[in-house]
């Protein structure tokens, strides 16, 4: 059996997260895009892992989700420290750096 | 191979409910969709690790802080509809759209052969195997871990954390605060009305009904108020001839000597 489907799925969850990290204003609904995209990475990689028979490509998926839990503490944060100070959790209202 | 064309649709389809629901909380449910079926594949991948830590670390880790900033920032915190940037999101699907087309397209062309497949590489137990690895060839990463983890977790804390500009008040000082806008401005000194206690629902979003039958504006929840969701004084200024009626009546079957007051009122009936 061969880990072709799992990629195409895993490109084609990639770019529904891309899709939507363009598209939605909520900035919690664009993160969830983000976690989406590195969840279809690590999709690819497990499959990868399986065809070519180590576990190179688990061992690189654990430290993905290592690094999205903290990347999504941070940016979690960020995203409270902005709705405290503007009352909006939408990505147009942080526009001050344009001006 | 049944599990993943069992999951490959609910997947993708839970992923395109992502981009289209209006709703945070709607969409943080749809990505838990995602990602428990996606520890289902890790299991099928001969990945059993992972599966444990996809569904504790993303499902249950990850997705409650979600939630949890979803109900801190408000549930209703829904996207506007209008675009600031003209076509941006017709260009953003087309985009989209490409990027799709060329990786599957690309990927259709590949012929990757029979999967080797784990069995070996699993043999002595996959999270034995995986810490060989770990703990070996990639040691060196996995501390580094270790700093980013503590570099995030004091990020979020200097981030979260909110300096107190001025000392909390006591509960002497709120008291006395009280008698002082009282003598200033005849500020109401006692506590507030509750809410819903003369009104026909003992809901929070019915305000009190003073003896004139007007609503108390102060027996309601200042955030209840701002979201709109208070039920209207009109509604229940109609309903003040029922209670007078009823009270009528009560004064009658006093008078009469007779029982008390039936229960349930014209409106419980209706």
């Amino acid at each position: 059996m061969t880990a072709t489907p799992y990629v195409v799925l895993s490109a084609i969850i990639f770019t529904i997260g891309c899709v939507g990290v363009l598209t939605r204003r909520n900035a919690i609904v664009v993160f969830m895009c983000v976690e989406l995209m590195l969840n279809a990475s690590n999709l690819a990689l497990v499959a990868f892992a399986r065809q070519h028979g180590n576990l190179d490509g688990q061992i690189a998926a654990f430290f993905v989700m290592v690094v999205a839990a903290a990347e999504v503490v941070v940016g979690l944060a960020i995203i409270m420290t902005i709705f405290r100070t503007r009352r909006s959790a939408s990505v147009d209202d942080a526009s001050l750096l344009k001006y | 191979m049944i599990a993943f064309w069992i999951l490959a649709p609910i997947m993708v389809l839970a992923a395109l409910g992502i981009l289209f629901v209006r709703k945070a909380v709607h969409a943080a449910l749809l990505l838990a969709v995602v990602m428990m079926s996606l520890a289902v594949l890790y299991l099928v991948l001969e990945a059993p690790f992972l599966f444990a830590v996809q569904i504790i670390v993303y499902t249950g880790a990850i997705l409650m802080l979600f939630l949890f900033v979803v109900m801190l920032v408000g549930v209703d915190a829904s996207d506007s509809v209008v675009e600031t940037i003209r076509g941006q999101r017709v260009m953003a699907i087309l985009a989209g759209l490409v990027l799709g087309l060329v990786l599957v397209t690309a990927l259709g062309q590949i012929t990757l052969g029979s999967a080797v497949g784990l069995g070996d590489a699993n043999s002595g137990g996959n999270i034995q195997a995986l810490a060989n690895i770990l703990f070996s060839r990639y040691v060196f990463a996995f501390e580094t871990t270790s700093a980013l983890l503590i570099t995030a977790a004091v990020g979020a804390m200097v981030l979260a954390h909110r300096e107190r500009l001025d000392p909390k008040p006591t509960q002497a000082q709120l008291a006395a605060q009280r008698v002082r806008d009282y003598a200033a401005k005849g500020l109401h000194l006692g506590p507030l009305p509750p809410p819903g206690v003369f009104a026909r629902h003992n809901a929070v979003d019915t305000p009190a009904l003073l003896p004139d039958g007007t609503a108390s504006q102060a027996s309601i929840s200042r955030v209840l108020a701002a979201r709109g969701t208070v039920r209207s004084a009109p509604a229940l200024a109609d309903d003040i001839e029922g209670v007078q009626q009823s009270l009528e009546s009560l004064g009658d079957d006093a008078a009469r000597g007779q029982g008390p007051a039936p229960a349930n009122t014209e409106e419980d009936d209706r």
